[in-house]
Formats: C-alpha cells, sequence, structure tokens
C-alpha cells in the first residue's frame, strides 16, 4: 500500500499540488485522473521520487520515502516497475537486452537462467518470438508498451507505475494494454499507480480513482461509484463527450 | 553582464556534481567493462579515418607552407622537416586534432544522451535504481582517455607520413632532407607531451558533452542547441587547458 500525507509540492513559488492525501492499494489498479495542468504528472513524479517535495509523507507500506537516505531510496527503486508513457525503451538495445537489463543490474542469476526469465515474461505479455532480437523502432508502438510492461515486472516488483500507458495507442490496443496490466495487478498483488485522462481506461479498470483538480485531490473512489459521485467537476470531467453522456444514462435506466 | 556569472557558476556547480555521481563504484563492473570497450570502439576507433586523412593532409600542407616561408639561404634545408615535426609534435596532433575530434565525438556524445533524456530512458535508469550518470557517462570518459592518446600517437605518424610524401612525390624538398628535420634536436619528451595533453582533451570532450547532453530540457531542437554549445564549450575548454599545460609543462 502507498499513503500519501498532506503532500505539497511548488515549482518557483508557484504551488502544484496542494497536500493531497491519498490511500493507492494493494492488488488494485490506482488511477490518477484530471485535467491537462491539474497537477497529477507532478504528483505522479513525486510518489516515485523523482520530484522532492516540499512537506508531507509518501509512504510505502509505511517507509517514508521522502526522509530516507539514497541507499534506501536505491534499494526501493529496486521494488519498482515503471511504464513511461513513450515505453522509454533503450533504443541502443534488442528487446530482449531491454527486459533482461535490470536483471543483469540487479540479480545474480546467470545468463540461462536471465534469458528463461526475459522470455516467461514477454510470453507473459503476448509478444511473439519473431519480436525478440528486434530493435524498440523496429516493432510497432503496441508491442514497445508491452515489452516495457515486460522490463516493468522482469524483477517482480511491489510497486508498478504507469505514466499514460495508452497515448498514442488505438483503442483496440489500449484495450489489451489496460486488460494486461490489470490481470498482472491481480497476479503479482502489487501496487499499481496508473496515470491516464483516457475515460476507457477509467471504466474499464478503475479499481481506486484518485481525481485530482487544482492540485488537491477532489475526489476519490471507485468506476462503479463514478456514475453517481454527485461531484460536479467530476461528471464534468468524466463525461464531458456525449458517448459518455449517454453511457452514464443507460447505466442509469439499467440501475 | 550579472547573469552570464550567474549561468557560469551554475553550470560549474552543476557539472561538479554530475561528475560526482559519475566517479563512483560501478553497479556492475563487468557491464561497465562491456560498456567501455563498446564506447572505444564507437568513439575512437571510428575517428580513426578522419584523424588519418586530416593528419596526412596537414603534413603535406605544412611542408609546403613550411618551404615557401623558409626561403632565407642562410636557414638550413632541415629547417622545413624540423619545424613541420615540432608543429605536429607540440599542437597540431595534441590540439588542432581535439579540436576536431571535440565536433565530432562531442556532438555524438551530446546528442546521444540528449535523446536519452528527452525520450525519458534516462529517467527509466533512475527509477529501476541505476545510477544513469554513471552508467552511460563513466564508459565514454573512460574510451575517450584511453583512445585519445593512441589517435594522438596515429596522428604524428600519419602527419610525417605526409610529409614524406612530399619528398617521394615532388621536389619542394627531398626526403633525406625531411629524414634529418625529423631527427635534428628532436626531444622525446615532445611525444609525451603530446600524449598527456590528449588524456586531458579527452576528458574535457567526452565529460563537458556528456554534461550538455545529460541536462537536456525539451524536444529535438533543443538536443540539437545542446550538442552545438557542447561542442563550443569543449573548444573553448581545449585552448585554454592548452594554455595551462603548456606552461606548466614547458615552462
Amino acid at each position: 500500500m502507498i499513503e500519501l500525507v498532506d503532500v505539497h509540492k511548488s515549482f518557483d513559488g508557484n504551488e502544484v499540488l496542494k497536500g493531497v492525501s491519498a490511500v493507492l492499494e494493494e492488488g488494485k489498479t490506482n488511477l490518477i485522473i484530471g485535467q491537462s495542468g491539474s497537477g497529477k504528472t507532478v504528483l505522479m513524479k513525486s510518489v516515485i521520487g523523482l520530484h522532492r517535495i516540499d512537506s508531507g509523507k509518501i509512504l510505502y507500506d509505511g517507509r517514508d520515502l521522502p526522509s530516507m537516505r539514497f541507499k534506501q531510496v536505491k534499494s526501493l527503486r529496486r521494488e519498482m516497475g515503471m511504464l513511461f508513457q513513450g515505453g522509454a525503451l533503450f533504443d541502443f538495445m534488442t528487446v530482449e537486452q531491454n527486459v533482461e537489463f535490470p536483471l543483469t543490474m540487479f540479480s545474480n542469476l546467470i545468463k540461462i537462467e536471465r534469458e528463461r526469465r526475459v522470455r516467461e515474461c514477454l510470453s507473459r505479455v503476448n509478444l511473439k518470438e519473431s519480436c525478440f532480437r528486434l530493435h524498440p523502432s523496429e516493432i510497432s508502438g503496441g508491442m514497445q508498451k508491452r515489452v516495457a510492461i515486460a522490463r516493468a515486472i522482469v524483477l517482480n516488483p511491489r510497486y508498478l507505475f504507469c505514466d499514460e500507458p495508452n497515448s498514442g495507442l488505438d483503442p483496440y490496443s489500449s484495450l489489451i494494454i489496460d486488460r494486461l496490466i490489470h490481470e498482472i495487478t491481480e497476479e503479482y498483488k502489487m501496487v499499481t499507480v496508473i496515470n491516464t485522462h483516457d475515460m476507457n481506461s477509467v471504466m474499464e479498470i478503475g479499481d481506486n480513482i484518485v481525481f485530482i483538480n487544482k492540485g488537491t485531490k477532489e475526489w476519490q473512489g471507485s468506476s462503479q461509484q463514478l456514475l453517481d459521485s454527485g461531484n460536479a467537476l467530476l461528471d464534468d470531467f468524466v463525461f464531458a463527450s456525449d458517448l459518455f453522456k449517454k453511457v452514464k444514462q443507460a447505466a442509469r435506466l439499467q440501475q | 553582464m550579472q547573469g552570464l556569472f550567474t549561468s557560469f557558476f551554475k553550470n560549474v556547480g552543476r557539472y561538479a556534481m554530475l561528475m560526482s555521481r559519475v566517479f563512483v563504484l560501478p553497479d556492475r563492473w563487468r557491464e561497465t567493462v562491456r560498456r567501455t570497450f563498446q564506447e572505444m570502439s564507437a568513439l575512437g576507433l571510428n575517428s580513426l579515418g578522419i584523424v588519418v586523412i586530416i593528419s596526412i593532409f596537414m603534413g603535406v600542407i605544412m611542408i609546403i607552407q613550411m618551404k615557401l616561408n623558409f626561403s632565407n639561404p642562410f636557414l638550413p634545408p632541415y629547417t622545413t622537416g624540423m619545424a613541420t615535426r615540432e608543429m605536429l609534435l607540440l599542437e597540431f596532433s595534441s590540439t588542432v586534432m581535439s579540436l576536431i575530434l571535440a565536433g565530432k565525438v562531442g556532438s555524438n556524445i551530446a546528442s546521444e544522451i540528449g535523446t536519452m533524456r528527452i525520450t525519458e530512458q534516462i529517467d527509466a535508469m533512475e527509477i529501476m535504481g541505476v545510477n544513469s550518470a554513471n552508467y552511460l557517462i563513466f564508459p565514454k570518459i573512460t574510451a575517450m582517455v584511453t583512445m585519445m592518446p593512441l589517435l594522438c600517437i596515429v596522428s604524428m605518424a600519419m602527419g610525417f607520413l605526409g610529409g614524406y610524401s612530399v619528398g617521394w612525390f615532388s621536389e619542394i624538398i627531398t626526403t633525406q632532407e625531411f629524414e634529418l628535420g625529423l631527427q635534428f634536436g628532436f626531444r622525446p619528451f615532445y611525444v609525451f607531451y603530446g600524449i598527456i595533453k590528449c588524456v586531458v582533451y579527452g576528458f574535457l570532450i567526452a565529460s563537458v558533452s556528456s554534461y550538455y547532453g545529460y541536462y537536456v530540457h525539451g524536444g529535438a531542437l533543443d538536443v540539437g542547441r545542446s550538442s552545438t554549445e557542447a561542442v563550443v564549450n569543449s573548444s573553448v575548454l581545449i585552448l585554454l587547458a592548452d594554455i595551462v599545460l603548456t606552461n606548466f609543462l614547458l615552462a
């Protein structure tokens, strides 16, 4: 479990996070949603430790990240996996080498064992064997995301972070990535945190949704609770399109 | 003017902080050694062609220029070869060659690391717990510091070959005169002087270019800008280091 307690963060006097508190649960996909500029990327980067927060606590199963020493942070980071918006695959390495990289750096496995684990992870994300020796630039965007997921889970992380995992993907590939992340989260009992403004993802895999507005937590709940949140700001954001307005009406009629 | 000073000290501070992260014990020595050999090939061996071509031509041009300008009958004929030798050993094969390599290798390093920064590859390493500065920059600096002296020696040899070829293919100078010039008053320390300078220049090119690449923000345009800044600043630093080293080693 990751617990955020009164997190504040400013840049040059401009307060971006104004006391965010939230609980991100284990075995669930925790979604951070909000409009562009609302502070969700800053929140995500603060949770990971890429931004140093001004005040507050970020507790990883009780361990406060901001008050950790450098070595403790390094050790905690080995329990984290991260899926970046663009995949962030190392372009000087092949698909296999990308997934093997964390194992080479942090495990004591011999080459054969490392290769076995790499194949296991790449098969788990349904990647064809013919792609294993290709470079990231030679495979599609969807495949790159799957390789990035494989690399993120190769060390069996306790915490998985995904920054807009569906950006640049077609609806079908987005759905596959969403479901894959959801399955993996339940399978490995991870705390998965996803930063997104894709409403399909919100509806599909939103176990625990944190809505951020102007640097504060406006609402927290599941995708089922989203329909009757009673929060005008959230409704304006989630049901902005005609399609989602109709979905909401249909759901209410069914109830 | 004040902004310029602030910017200068900010850059010096950030550079020092980056170097303090580069020069720590690597997480995996085997991986660092493997990457160092890769960089030696990419940055050093791949520069061999340009070093050979430029050095041969510079050797030829220097002989022709020296001969044209040393037309005084009181000067012995070997003066041309001797002056060419001193020019090659003292400045050309170390400083001028390093300035050329600052353009080729420096822009390569800055754009490679800069692209990794803007595509979040460096962030990905940091999240994994890898010291990205050490993993990416340390092998480049080690490779440049080891390969630059070799390139300097190759450049000296090729410069002399160029000088010889003038004797073989023209009547500007005879090979005997050139040989005598090469040997007359030869000080072996000048070769070591060139090598010592190249070690320092190798460090400057790799570290300064890495610094500009590592702190890129923005997009492709900013990578291009940082690559230019890397070349300009490493060239200026090479010239400043030349003044200091010449005073220190020869004065």
